[in-house]
């Protein structure tokens, strides 16, 4: 498929209109030099590359080669720590021509003043967007949990080229998302044996030396609070925006655990956290979901715990820096117009993220793969990843159930604090500790 | 004229290559080191001492370069007692030029492949399900596995020692072939045994290759952030590892402050080295 010349003659002429179209919704002056000159459409004549830089999480090559067949558009991938797509977007935002952004990290980077806010009325499907994202609601009006970066309050600015964020949804969105999760603890049930209910169960002793908790900062300490809250020890005003006081009891209780030999490792990659698990070394540890899956494929028993005190959510979505204009902006709206329109979508659903437009995903997936990802149904037949790995067998329930049961439970969102400075150096205490 | 020029000219390639890729770098992180920063703003022009006083004031940096030097010591004498006996095997027990290069080269093999994977090889090895714990348990020498052995200050050792005996062991063995061995017969003819022939002949003169030896060795571990993060599972602090946080959060200048204290520290090393061992006269 990558390598095709010439893609099939439908699809261009599709995205040729489609082009046209969004141009001239944005610039009529612009459009007719462009029509006048530029015959046929701009990109269909030379090849278009799209540079998306991001972590890892939804970087697919599979999902790289829909684009070029559906699209025309050749993806290039930058995979960067999360910490370095802070420091991309702030030091080099022309490196790339779409940032694949964690919300919280738009708290870093909007004041830069690097990207551009999106114009909804160009995004097709803009109100079949989760509402989480666009009210900051769940679908049946209950409010989403506003703790730490709830994506809602930073969806938005003002303006297009705004450097501070809106209060209320305007016509200008920092990002459109792209995947979402609720994360929680993962466990091995085969080796502890009994139910675990509650978060501060990472620190019970039971689990000494066989716990892990993941080394970057401002998500570890969140999972700390969620353990200290749990244990009732300390009382947040809010988790992902603590006062000094508050870091410095959490990073106290972590080093107390600590020094009493409570964690086996501190983790800071995805892999490390599937090998830690898989090799035994750790029973109870903060985890990503397709970690646990990964896990299961393993062959190991592996349960992505759901808990009484909720889950920490994050999310992540596509933004367009400030650079990008003219064509190359035309081919951006097109791609993430293309993101939403189903066959990602229901692509990311199979490997546990949730994705932004529900209703086009579910137009791609069987019955039986949207009952077991999303609705918390038992599978009726094996549940097959993207890549063809069998995941689970007919029967099987996904941890935490449906969608919005786990989207529901969300106790707060991953953060930057306004003490980040302090943080970071209490958390650098904690670890020479 | 041409006479006058010509050193000059000589030594222009490298003074220009030293004053791109080393003088000018270093200016730019005493200048930021200097610098003020804001969460949204990343370097403000500044001359403030604000980030050398953090260093200096907090227990944690005292605490980290300890661990650090701990780890240090521990590794330059292992690393030395290896690099020196199996550099001293290979110099005069290996009686031909042709099995002195291919046992060498035999050292050199683990080189080939990349640091990392050198690493992360340790892990299956010495984890709670690995080959040691493995093997310790069908002896039945031990029920319960031994925890130590990885993510551990155990694990990071072994790990350094396997990396870095080879940076000891090439100078030594280097100034060991050097060595004229009509020297080393007319201390055995003079009655020498093998022991002191050692002490008193071979090691004086092995001097500047062990000093060569040590100062890459330490300037490896001390500045080291992903053996001790890999092998010591996150656990153990180290000054790498603190400047590596503080980048990662866009801290430049206190990263910057970090570091020049950390070079200075090696600076300090190496120089104490030198005054010890006066390499360019022993070479």
């Amino acid at each position: 498929m990558a390598n095709r010349i010439a893609p099939p003659l439908a699809p261009k002429h599709l995205t040729r209109r489609r082009v046209l179209q969004t141009t001239l919704y944005s610039a009529g002056l612009a459009v007719g030099q462009r029509l006048f000159t530029g015959f046929p459409a701009v990109h269909a004549a030379e090849p278009v590359v799209l540079n998306i830089a991001g972590t890892g999480v939804n970087q697919y090559q599979q999902i790289a080669a829909k684009a070029k067949e559906d699209l025309g558009v050749t993806i290039q991938y930058t995979s960067l720590v999360s910490d370095d797509v802070v420091k991309r977007a702030a030091t080099q935002p022309t490196s790339f021509d779409l940032l694949d952004s964690e919300y919280w990290m738009l708290a870093k980077i909007i004041p830069t003043g690097n990207m551009r806010g999106m114009d909804v009325r160009r995004i097709t499907n803009y109100e079949r967007i989760v509402p989480i994202f666009t009210k900051g609601t769940l679908p049946d009006g209950r409010a989403v949990a506003r703790q730490g970066t709830a994506p809602i309050k930073v969806s938005y600015l003002p303006e297009e080229f705004a450097k501070t964020f809106a209060a209320e949804p305007t016509q200008w969105m920092t990002l459109i998302p792209t995947v979402y999760n609720a994360d929680t603890l993962g466990i091995r049930p085969d080796v502890i044996g009994r139910s675990i209910e509650h978060w501060h169960e990472l620190l019970n002793a039971e689990f000494r030396g066989k716990a892990a908790i993941l080394n970057i900062p401002s998500i570890g300490i969140m999972d700390a609070a969620m353990v200290a809250e749990s244990t009732g020890t300390i009382t947040y005003g809010d988790k992902g925006n603590m006062t000094k006081e508050e870091i410095d009891k959490t990073i106290a209780l972590l080093i107390e655990a600590k020094k009493q030999g409570q964690f086996r490792a501190f983790w800071k990659e995805f892999n490390e956290s599937v090998n830690l698990m898989a090799a035994g070394e750790v029973v109870i540890q903060s985890m990503w979901s397709p970690a646990v899956t990964k896990v299961r494929q393993m062959g190991v028993p592996c349960i992505y715990q759901p808990l009484k005190e909720g889950y920490r959510a994050w999310a992540a979505g596509l933004g367009i820096p400030r650079h990008v204009t003219g064509t190359k902006l035309d081919v951006c709206y097109e791609f993430i117009n293309w993101y939403l329109s189903g066959w990602v979508g229901a692509f990311l659903n199979r490997q546990g993220y949730y994705t932004a437009v529900l209703e086009t995903a579910q137009a791609h997936m069987t019955a039986d793969e949207w009952g077991y990802w999303m609705e918390g149904k038992p599978a009726q037949g094996d549940i097959v990843s993207p890549t063809g790995d069998k995941i689970e067998s007919a029967g099987a329930i996904r941890d935490g159930g449906s969608f919005w049961t786990r989207m529901g439970s969300v106790a707060c969102w991953n953060s930057v604090m306004d003490e980040d400075r302090y943080m970071v150096r209490k958390w650098n205490e904690f670890i020479a500790a | 004229m041409r006479s006058r020029l010509n050193p000059y000219l000589q030594v222009a390639p490298l003074t220009v290559v030293l004053a791109g890729f080393f003088v000018l770098p270093i200016v730019i992180v005493i200048m930021v080191s200097f610098f003020d920063y804001q969460t949204y703003q990343l370097l403000i022009p500044a001359f403030t001492l604000q980030n050398y006083i953090d260093v200096f004031s907090s227990s944690v940096t005292y605490r980290t370069y300890l661990i650090t030097l701990r780890f240090c010591a521990t590794v330059w004498a292992i690393t030395l007692l290896l690099g020196f006996t199996l550099a001293y095997f290979l110099a005069f027990h290996i009686r031909t030029l042709r099995w002195q290069l291919v046992l060498f080269l035999l050292c050199t093999i683990p080189f080939w492949t990349s640091n990392v994977i050198r690493m992360i090889a340790w892990i299956p090895l010495l984890g709670r399900q690995g080959v040691v714990n493995t093997v310790l348990h069908g002896l039945g020498l031990r029920d319960t596995p031994l925890e130590w052995l990885l993510y551990s200050e155990f694990a990071v050792i072994v790990g350094y020692v396997h990396l870095y005996t080879l940076c000891m062991m090439v100078p030594i063995f280097n100034a060991m072939m050097r060595i004229d061995r009509a020297v080393i017969e007319a201390a055995v003819d003079s009655g020498a045994s093998e022991w002191q022939t050692l002490c008193h002949v071979i090691v004086p003169l092995c001097k500047a290759g062990m000093t060569i030896g040590s100062i890459f060795v330490l300037a490896v571990v001390m500045g080291d952030f992903v053996t001790i993060d890999v092998l010591g599972g996150g656990q153990i602090a180290s000054v790498g590892k603190a400047i590596m946080t503080e980048l990662s959060y866009l801290q430049f200048p206190p990263a910057a402050a970090n570091a020049m204290v950390l070079l200075m520290v090696v600076v300090c090393m190496i120089v104490l080295l030198l005054r010890i061992v006066d390499v360019r006269k022993e070479l």
